[in-house]
């Protein structure tokens, strides 16, 4: 881990168990997030990109799910090594969460400054008026128009953009070293969605917090994102620095994603929208060796064998054995 | 839209500006019965407050030339079989009846409030534990515990209360642990986990507030319930006990002469029914002006 890197992430595993046996939704997750970086994560639904968040941040339903890892080092500490009182210090402090629906992730019987400022008073203990004064300040800062008047609204009475910029505020209030983005702009409408990307960016410039950014949109990966993580039924299928990504995307399965990005400027003929055949596996009948297998258009002998994630180049790492000639090639089985 | 509240401070600009408060008070004033019960609620927590200077009889006062005498100017509503003015009893009579309508309805809502949040919060053995208490409350005739404890324990007004509030606790808990179970698992609930709240505090700042609605009805609707539980009781002498005047005994005393003095019996039965219909009203508008807000 180098002085810049703020979250090391190494042999991430959660397990569920349920009435048939355990599931492993995330398998060996290892990625980092630099220093004041904005982190993609990336995949279709049930792809797990949740549940890292919800892992990292030890959230993971108890007892069902159990969450294990090498180590997971934020800022140099540990965290995997922390009980859940640990956490609960980290969480809001160190790591922050800002949640796909901002219509309910406000209490809507609780004045909306009382809960922005709701981790100064659980973190540093501070009285009712600092945290009213410090709330103001943030709301200032995240852009809410008439920030004065708006520390006394109900939820109710903000627009879906003013409350997730209020869920930013409260994210950002304690100065965390890492905000976790769960699809923050889902839930929003297309321009208010632009200016909530703009302000996160904004944000990562002038307080220099870094991002892990959940989302199915390849747009705003390439809007916000430095590097992108690309996840497939709970593993990491590709890592790469965004512009590599979109220049030379190594796995199918990214292909896949970037082609089924619809597109305004082709004619709209016959031709269908691409999309990947398929759905993303049950993880607890995953297919044998490849995930992504079943679904593949390249899909070759050897993917009988469970691929490795694979380095390419400084910034590129793909678990693909289309990108691993010679083991192919041993196996007899090139292309 | 043609009253502006007090606290109209927050964001006269969104089109939405009317809070929580101000909506529910406007709800329930447009609901003429509800209203008409507050009215006469109002009233009669006055009467019985300001009694000793309304009215120019004594409630003990014992007038055997003047016995069972009927309604007429000087008493309202009769006399009893002691020459007590009957109204005048009657007013004496709602000091204690609303008090024990009251009290043990705050206090069965406070057990069945912290019951239930835990209950339904924590979930587990706490949940099995909480619940099975609650069925075996629920199992167990009610009229037969609370009568049980009245004549173990005495029979005085803090008994009463002790007896009503064992009996109430476990519906009240009930209906909390059932909102709880859905409130646990909205977002932000989990928001607030993921600001490192701590579960009691999430229990009480988060859970709790979005159950007082939900509390202020079950409230309304369980003070009738002690008035007529304690009806239930001093008609069966293990309530308060004489001279002292609850409305359930004066029933049980004025049945006695019910073909002499009618009125005896029948005024505070009266009484009993106005009084029940009226927070019955009040629940009910509470009710319907909470319910829009509720649903998210």
């Amino acid at each position: 881990m180098t002085q810049d890197t703020i979250l090391s992430v190494r042999g991430l595993c959660t397990d569920f168990s349920g009435g048939r046996g355990d599931v492993r939704v995330l398998d060996e997750l290892s990625f980092d997030v630099g220093r004041g970086r904005i982190v993609g994560l990336v995949g279709e639904s049930g792809s797990g990109k949740s549940m890292t968040a919800l892992s990292l941040m030890g959230l993971v339903p108890q007892p069902q799910g159990r969450v294990s890892a090498r180590s997971i080092l934020l800022d140099g500490k540990d965290l995997s090594k922390l009980g859940p009182a640990g956490m609960r210090e980290i969480r809001g402090r160190d790591i922050a969460m800002v949640f796909q629906e901002p219509m309910t992730s406000l209490n809507p019987v609780r004045k909306v400054w009382e809960q922005v400022g709701e981790p100064l008073a659980i973190h540093q203990g501070l009285g009712r008026r600092a945290i009213r004064a410090r709330v103001l300040e943030m709301f200032e800062l995240v852009g809410i128009p008439e920030p004065k008047t708006r520390l006394d609204a109900y939820p109710h009475q903000l627009s879906g953009g003013l409350r997730q910029r209020a869920m930013i505020a409260m994210g950002l209030i304690c100065e965390p070293k890492l905000l976790i983005a769960d699809e923050p702009t889902t839930a929003l409408d297309v321009t208010t969605q632009a200016q909530i990307l703009r302000l996160m960016r904004d944000l990562r410039d002038r307080v220099g917090t870094s991002i892990i950014m959940i989302t199915h949109d390849l747009g705003i990966i390439a809007e916000m994102c430095d590097e992108v993580n690309v996840m497939y039924a709970g593993q990491i299928v590709e890592q790469a620095d965004v512009f590599e990504l979109f220049e030379r995307p190594a796995h199918p399965y990214t292909r896949g994603l970037l082609a089924s990005i619809p597109r305004a400027t082709e004619p709209r003929v016959s031709r269908r929208m691409p999309s990947i055949p398929g759905m993303v596996p049950n993880l607890a009948k995953l297919p044998e060796g490849c995930r992504f297998g079943p679904r593949c258009g390249e899909a070759m002998p050897i993917c009988q064998r469970a691929p490795e994630l694979k380095p390419l180049g400084p910034t590129h790492a793909s678990r693909c054995w289309l990108n691993c000639p010679q083991e192919a090639l041993s196996q007899g089985d090139a292309p | 839209m043609m009253t502006r509240s007090v606290d109209s401070a927050a964001t006269p600009e969104t089109p939405d500006e009317a809070s929580f408060l101000r909506d529910t008070v406007r709800a329930f004033r447009r609901n003429r019965m509800a209203m008409a019960g507050l009215i006469f609620i109002l009233l009669l927590v006055f009467c019985a407050v300001f009694v000793p200077w309304i009215s120019p009889h004594d409630p003990y006062r014992v007038a055997l030339d003047e016995q069972l005498l009927p309604p007429s100017t000087t008493y309202w509503l009769g006399t009893d079989n002691f020459g007590r003015d009957v109204l005048t009893r009657i007013l004496y009579g709602a000091r204690i009846s609303l008090v024990v309508g009251i009290v043990p309805s705050l206090i069965s809502l406070l057990i069945g409030t912290i019951m239930g949040i835990l209950s339904g919060y924590l979930g587990g053995k706490t949940d099995f534990v909480v619940m099975r208490l609650a069925d075996m409350m629920i199992a167990f005739p009610s009229l037969l515990l609370a009568m049980v404890v009245m004549y173990t324990l005495g029979a005085n007004l803090l008994n009463i209360f002790l007896a009503l509030a064992l009996v109430g606790w476990a519906s009240v808990a009930r209906v909390v642990r059932a909102q709880t179970l859905a409130l646990r698992e909205k977002e932000f609930v989990e928001a607030a986990h993921a600001n490192g709240t701590s579960r009691g505090r999430i229990m009480f700042d988060h859970i709790f507030p979005n159950v007082v609605p939900t509390l202020i009805v079950l409230f309304s609707l369980s003070i009738p319930e002690a008035i007529m539980w304690e009806s239930s009781l001093s008609f069966l002498g293990v309530g308060v006990q004489p001279p002292a005047a609850s409305w359930g005994l004066l029933v049980a005393k004025g049945k006695e002469y019910m073909f002499q003095n009618p009125s005896v019996a029948i005024s505070p039965g009266v009484a009993i029914l106005l009084a029940v219909l009226a927070f019955n009203f009040i629940g009910d508008g509470l009710r319907d002006a909470l319910d829009p807000s509720m649903k998210d």
